[in-house]
């Protein structure tokens, strides 16, 4: 039946582990971005949520909230919808984890001569390529809405480089989350019970100085609030955390990247793990 | 004889909790022959598949495919195998031709091999029309296809089967054996687990039958059929309280004990279904015993014995009917999968 039989130049070149590595990242990127292309209505949580999630803030509860120290709500909007636009793909990471562990395409993966860690690996990478577009989503809307940043460019980058940083290290935690559960149902249920007290007790949406004495703390050191605040800052937009007498509040960017470092230090290497020993 | 068997296994054991789903399973493949593994839900083949094609690291024994050992050798191992499982392992959002160049890709062909090996299979297994379609849009029959041209694409010397045709329809189930001798005139070495005693029969040169996980009869499938006596006598008595009677008169005639083989049964007792020595006149031999014994009888059938008749009298309950503890542990097998 073999009409052909495999020869030397069949195979690829790739004998290092590190070329053999990013060739399985490559090739299993590409499986990501063709599923998206065939079906961009999975992009939605980051194209037409973070829409909704501004308008409604913006003209809807907006002007009811009072930020300390003055300034515009639309301007200071941006900052915590950033951040949970992208720390929210992390549920669809996990269902997206767990429908390939459920079809047995990971078994497929796991009996070829592959990377172990190339299949997560490429999964997050696909997943960052997501959160670029949510980012410039968040940022083409809240132009819209009359959103300015009143920086240098080299703050911008900065400010969307750690908004990216701390969105790959949930998706890591997605990873860990798709592991660990069994059914697509149960990530995304999952998913939106870890991810809505992350997303509201935190700054991004409202400033901490509302809140019960008891809640401030947290919301304080929330990620969530570390991100929205080191973003405000580096747009100068309004930032009601600088009076906040908390050490995430006052160090906002250093926050978010040992956040951010902190999560990837856990999850990638536990994600790794997992997968390595998923029923063995 | 001196080839390097294409799969060894020795005294494998894998648990899942309180529950053996390998209790020292030993294997022999010999290179280019197709080998069943035949056995009921839970009695452990799927775990010895997963075992084997390195996924599941044994608790105890040691195996080798083409030489090299599944746990410490994993690396080399995967080089070597190909694995189809029960359920198809593709991703539905991509295109057949898509799933098979990227699963070329990454058993180490470059794209240009990959996107030649995909097209000659696609052809070769019906699926050319399909080729640029979804795999979400594929019926059963033609995913079971794509996802044993997935196997194939890096040329696997040893391929895995674990119940390639369970849950397709007679058709879709005839095609797969036609690929599956087909790749065995190809020289590859083929373990195929069965729940069907007629798949089986079809197309493995040897077969074990595995209960409880280990290997509990091996041989071809003319062998095992003779082990049991190779023919079958089945009776109607004319007085259903002749029974023991019957029996005990042909107790002489029977490979093994009448009683301990369970195979007196059914219509009041007046059915009898006996595992007796292919011998010639039989028919003519049992009627005389029974007649000396002074026992009725309205109608005797003899015929030749199956694979059915071996797995009842091995197992001492049928194949496809898996009983409780086997649900329990096949239940088992999937939560730790």
């Amino acid at each position: 039946m073999t009409a052909t039989t495999l020869s030397a130049a069949d195979l690829t070149t790739a004998r290092g582990s590190l070329a053999q590595f990013l060739n399985d990242v490559w090739v299993l990127t590409k499986r990501s971005i063709a599923r998206i292309r065939r079906e961009p209505e999975t992009l939605s949580e980051v194209t037409i949520q973070p829409v909704m999630f501004v308008l409604m803030f913006a003209y809807v509860f907006g002007g009811a909230i009072a930020i300390p120290g003055g300034g515009n709500y639309h301007e200071y909007l941006i900052g915590g919808m950033l951040g949970m636009s992208l720390a929210q793909t992390a549920p669809g990471t996990a269902v997206a984890v767990v429908s390939d562990m459920s079809t047995g395409l990971i078994d497929r993966f796991r009996s070829l001569p592959m990377s172990r860690a190339a299949v997560l690996t490429a999964r997050t990478i696909a997943d960052l390529l997501t959160q670029v577009i949510g980012a410039a989503v968040v940022a083409g809307v809240g132009l819209a809405i009359g959103w300015r940043v009143h920086t240098g460019p080299g703050d911008v980058i900065e400010a969307f480089a750690l908004a990216l940083l701390f969105g790959y290290a949930f998706t890591w935690a997605g990873v860990c989350l798709g592991m660990v559960l069994r059914s697509p149902e149960a990530a995304q249920q999952t998913g939106f019970i870890i991810f809505l007290p992350l997303t509201f007790i935190s700054s991004a949406f409202v400033p901490t100085q509302g809140m019960p004495g008891w809640l401030q703390p947290i919301a304080e050191w929330n990620p969530m609030s570390s991100l929205a605040a080191a973003c405000r800052q580096l747009f100068g937009n309004p930032n009601p955390a600088a009076l906040v007498d908390a050490w995430p509040a006052q160090h906002a960017e250093l926050a978010v990247i040992c956040w951010s470092l902190g999560m990837l230090a856990v999850f990638a290497p536990l994600a790794v793990h997992l997968y390595r020993n998923k029923g063995r | 004889m001196s080839e390097t068997p294409a799969i060894e296994a020795e005294g494998l054991v894998k648990h899942y909790g309180k529950t053996k789903a390998l209790d020292g399973l030993d294997l022999t493949v010999g290179p280019r022959t197709v080998y069943g593994l035949l056995g009921p839900n839970g009695a452990g083949k799927t775990t010895a598949v997963r075992v084997l094609a390195t996924l599941l690291r044994p608790d105890g024994g040691r195996a080798r495919v083409d030489g090299h050992d599944v746990v410490a050798e994993a690396a080399v191992v995967r080089r070597t195998i190909g694995l189809t499982g029960q359920y198809a392992a593709l991703d539905e959002y991509l295109t057949g031709r898509s799933n098979l160049v990227m699963i070329g890709r990454l058993s180490r062909l470059t794209t240009r091999a990959a996107t030649r090996r995909a097209d000659e299979l696609l052809e070769r297994f019906g699926l050319a029309e399909a080729a640029t379609r979804a795999v979400k849009t594929y019926s059963g029959g033609m995913r079971r296809r794509l996802d044993l041209a997935a196997s194939l694409i890096g040329h696997p010397s040893v391929l895995f089967l674990d119940e390639p045709t369970t849950g397709l329809d007679p058709t879709a189930r005839a095609l797969m054996w036609d690929i599956v001798r087909e790749l065995v005139a190809d020289g590859t070495t083929l373990l195929l687990t069965t729940q069907y005693l007629d798949e089986a029969d079809q197309l493995a040169d040897r077969i074990a039958v595995i209960d409880g996980g280990k290997v509990i009869a091996e041989g071809t499938p003319t062998e095992l059929k003779a082990s049991v006596g190779g023919q079958r006598v089945l009776l109607t008595l004319a007085e259903a309280g002749d029974t023991a009677v019957a029996v005990k008169a042909l107790q002489p005639f029977a490979a093994g004990s009448i009683a301990s083989n369970g195979s007196v049964s059914g219509h009041g007792g007046r059915l009898l279904d006996v595992p007796v020595i292919a011998t010639d006149g039989l028919a003519t031999e049992v009627l005389r015993a029974l007649d000396a014994a002074g026992v009725g009888v309205s109608d005797i059938a003899v015929r030749s014995a199956s694979l059915d008749d071996v797995f009842l009298t091995l197992t001492g309950h049928a194949a496809e009917a898996a009983d409780e503890d086997d649900d329990k542990a096949e239940l088992a097998e999937e939560a730790a999968v």
